[in-house]
């Protein structure tokens, strides 16, 4: 209010720059920029970096989890695949050797069979030629037995007449077997 | 008319609309700019004087130091009040200053920027503080101080990144045709050693100087209105509501004023170290 009501003053230029003024203001200036640069900025541009690497840090660290469960999701994946496959292929193997034994054991059962069959053949063809052995000397006994009594004497002994005997049976048979 | 009777005898001492004294309106000049001075120090042989600007400026840096350094003193990852209004501060220059206009290598100069926005903030919102009420900036010698420091710094930066080229490529502007020179060159020089600084300066002075102007013409003027008639009172009414709704614009300018200067102080740091022009 003093200077207002003093306006008869000396007129002063408002655009004057006193040297005192400028001096001061620069001083003031100065020392705002070195203890703000010095003791308050520093430490919190510090603050600032740990923060965003806290932050960084937090995403980064939930990133590798969600990589970590995604490679384990796709681990149990390809064992749970590879697992189907074991089991499907042990099946099959399975499959197969069942029936190579199915196999095997029919044609064991056949080979028995055809053995069986054989040795019964065997047996039967053995039986039958001792029996036709034994009835051909039956019958040349009888024979020489029913001559020596017709004859009177005594063949049985005789190996020409057992021979003559034979032959005859033996043409026979031939003649049997030539019908 | 008691209300009358009460204005009357508070009105009666000094200058008023019909007043005793039949003083016409006491409109403030620029003399409300020069400021008494307190004491006078002699330092190294020279004069200081110690006004209220003085004293005010010295206030000013106490407070943006004394603000930041407790704000920061002990920063944390999850700050507290204070600190979170700090960082808000300090990003804000970072963000809106520094990397919108020099880049990614303006990081190292916030901490000059942030230290030239609060000193002239905090130095522009002195003129509507209550008991002081005087605004630093519109004291030319301020800005001038801070423009001559702001235009050192860019000098030194422009030769430091650039060499030679910084001038040279600054009269000479690539790509343009040879003739234009003639007209461009002057220009140019003139801008770079002269305009900028001188507008950079006034542009802070003038804003501060009109504006506390203004105010102080509507605070008169509710005083010289109030008088004991109806006219009387609903004039200094109103020119006092005038003066209310011109604090808080005027706070808005200080906040811009302030804003301009420094994002001005990095748009030249930032020509001078990429030499973009």
């Amino acid at each position: 209010m003093i200077h207002i009501l003093a306006s008869e003053a000396e007129q002063q230029n408002i655009l004057r720059v006193p040297l005192d003024e400028l001096i001061i203001g620069t001083i003031a200036f100065a020392i705002v920029f070195f203890m703000l640069a010095k003791f308050a900025f520093p430490a919190i541009n510090k603050t600032l970096e740990e923060r965003a690497d806290a932050i960084e840090g937090g995403l980064k660290r939930a990133e590798d989890s969600q990589a970590e469960a995604t490679a384990l999701l796709d681990q149990y994946r390809a064992q749970l695949a590879e697992a189907r496959t074991e089991a499907a292929n042990i099946r099959a193997q399975a499959q197969a050797e069942k029936t190579a034994m199915i196999d095997a054991a029919k044609s064991e059962a056949t080979a028995a069979a055809a053995a069986v069959t054989e040795r019964a053949q065997a047996q039967m063809e053995a039986e039958r030629a001792q029996a036709l052995t034994s009835l051909r000397r039956d019958v040349s006994d009888l024979a020489l037995t029913l001559a020596g009594k017709v004859v009177g004497e005594t063949l049985s002994d005789d190996a020409r007449a057992r021979a003559t005997v034979d032959r005859f049976i033996t043409d026979l048979e031939a003649q049997a077997a030539n019908k | 008319m008691s209300v009358f009777t009460a204005v009357g005898s508070v009105a009666a001492e000094s200058c008023h609309l019909n007043g005793d004294n039949g003083c016409g309106f006491p409109a403030p000049s620029a003399d409300i700019f020069f400021l008494e001075p307190y004491a006078t120090l002699n330092i190294f042989g020279m004069d200081f004087t110690i006004s209220k600007a003085v004293i005010l400026v010295a206030l000013v840096a106490t407070v943006v130091i004394a603000f930041f350094m407790s704000a920061f003193r002990s920063p944390k990852l999850v700050p507290g009040k204070l600190q979170a209004l700090g960082e808000m501060a300090y990003t804000f220059v970072r963000d809106q200053i520094a990397r919108e206009v020099i880049g990614k290598d303006g990081d190292k100069f916030v901490p000059f920027l942030t230290s030239l926005f609060f000193f002239v903030w905090i130095s522009n919102l002195m003129g509507v503080v209550p008991g002081a009420q005087f605004p630093i900036m519109s004291s030319l010698a301020f800005p001038v101080a801070l423009t001559l420091i702001v235009y050192f710094t860019y000098m030194f930066l422009g030769f430091k990144h650039q060499g030679t080229k910084f001038i040279t490529d600054a009269a000479f502007p690539p790509g343009v045709p040879k003739a234009m020179y003639v007209l461009l060159t002057p220009l140019e020089l003139l801008q770079l050693f002269v305009t900028r600084p001188v507008t950079q300066s006034i542009r802070l002075f003038a804003n501060m100087f009109a504006g506390h102007l203004l105010i102080t013409t509507f605070t008169v003027g509710a005083w010289y209105l109030l008088s004991p008639s109806v006219i009387g009172i609903l004039g200094s009414a109103t020119s006092f509501g005038v003066t209310v709704v011109l604090t808080g614009f005027e706070m808005f300018i200080q906040g811009l004023q302030a804003f301009i200067f420094t994002l001005l102080a990095a748009v030249y740091i930032g020509g001078s170290i990429h030499g973009e022009h």
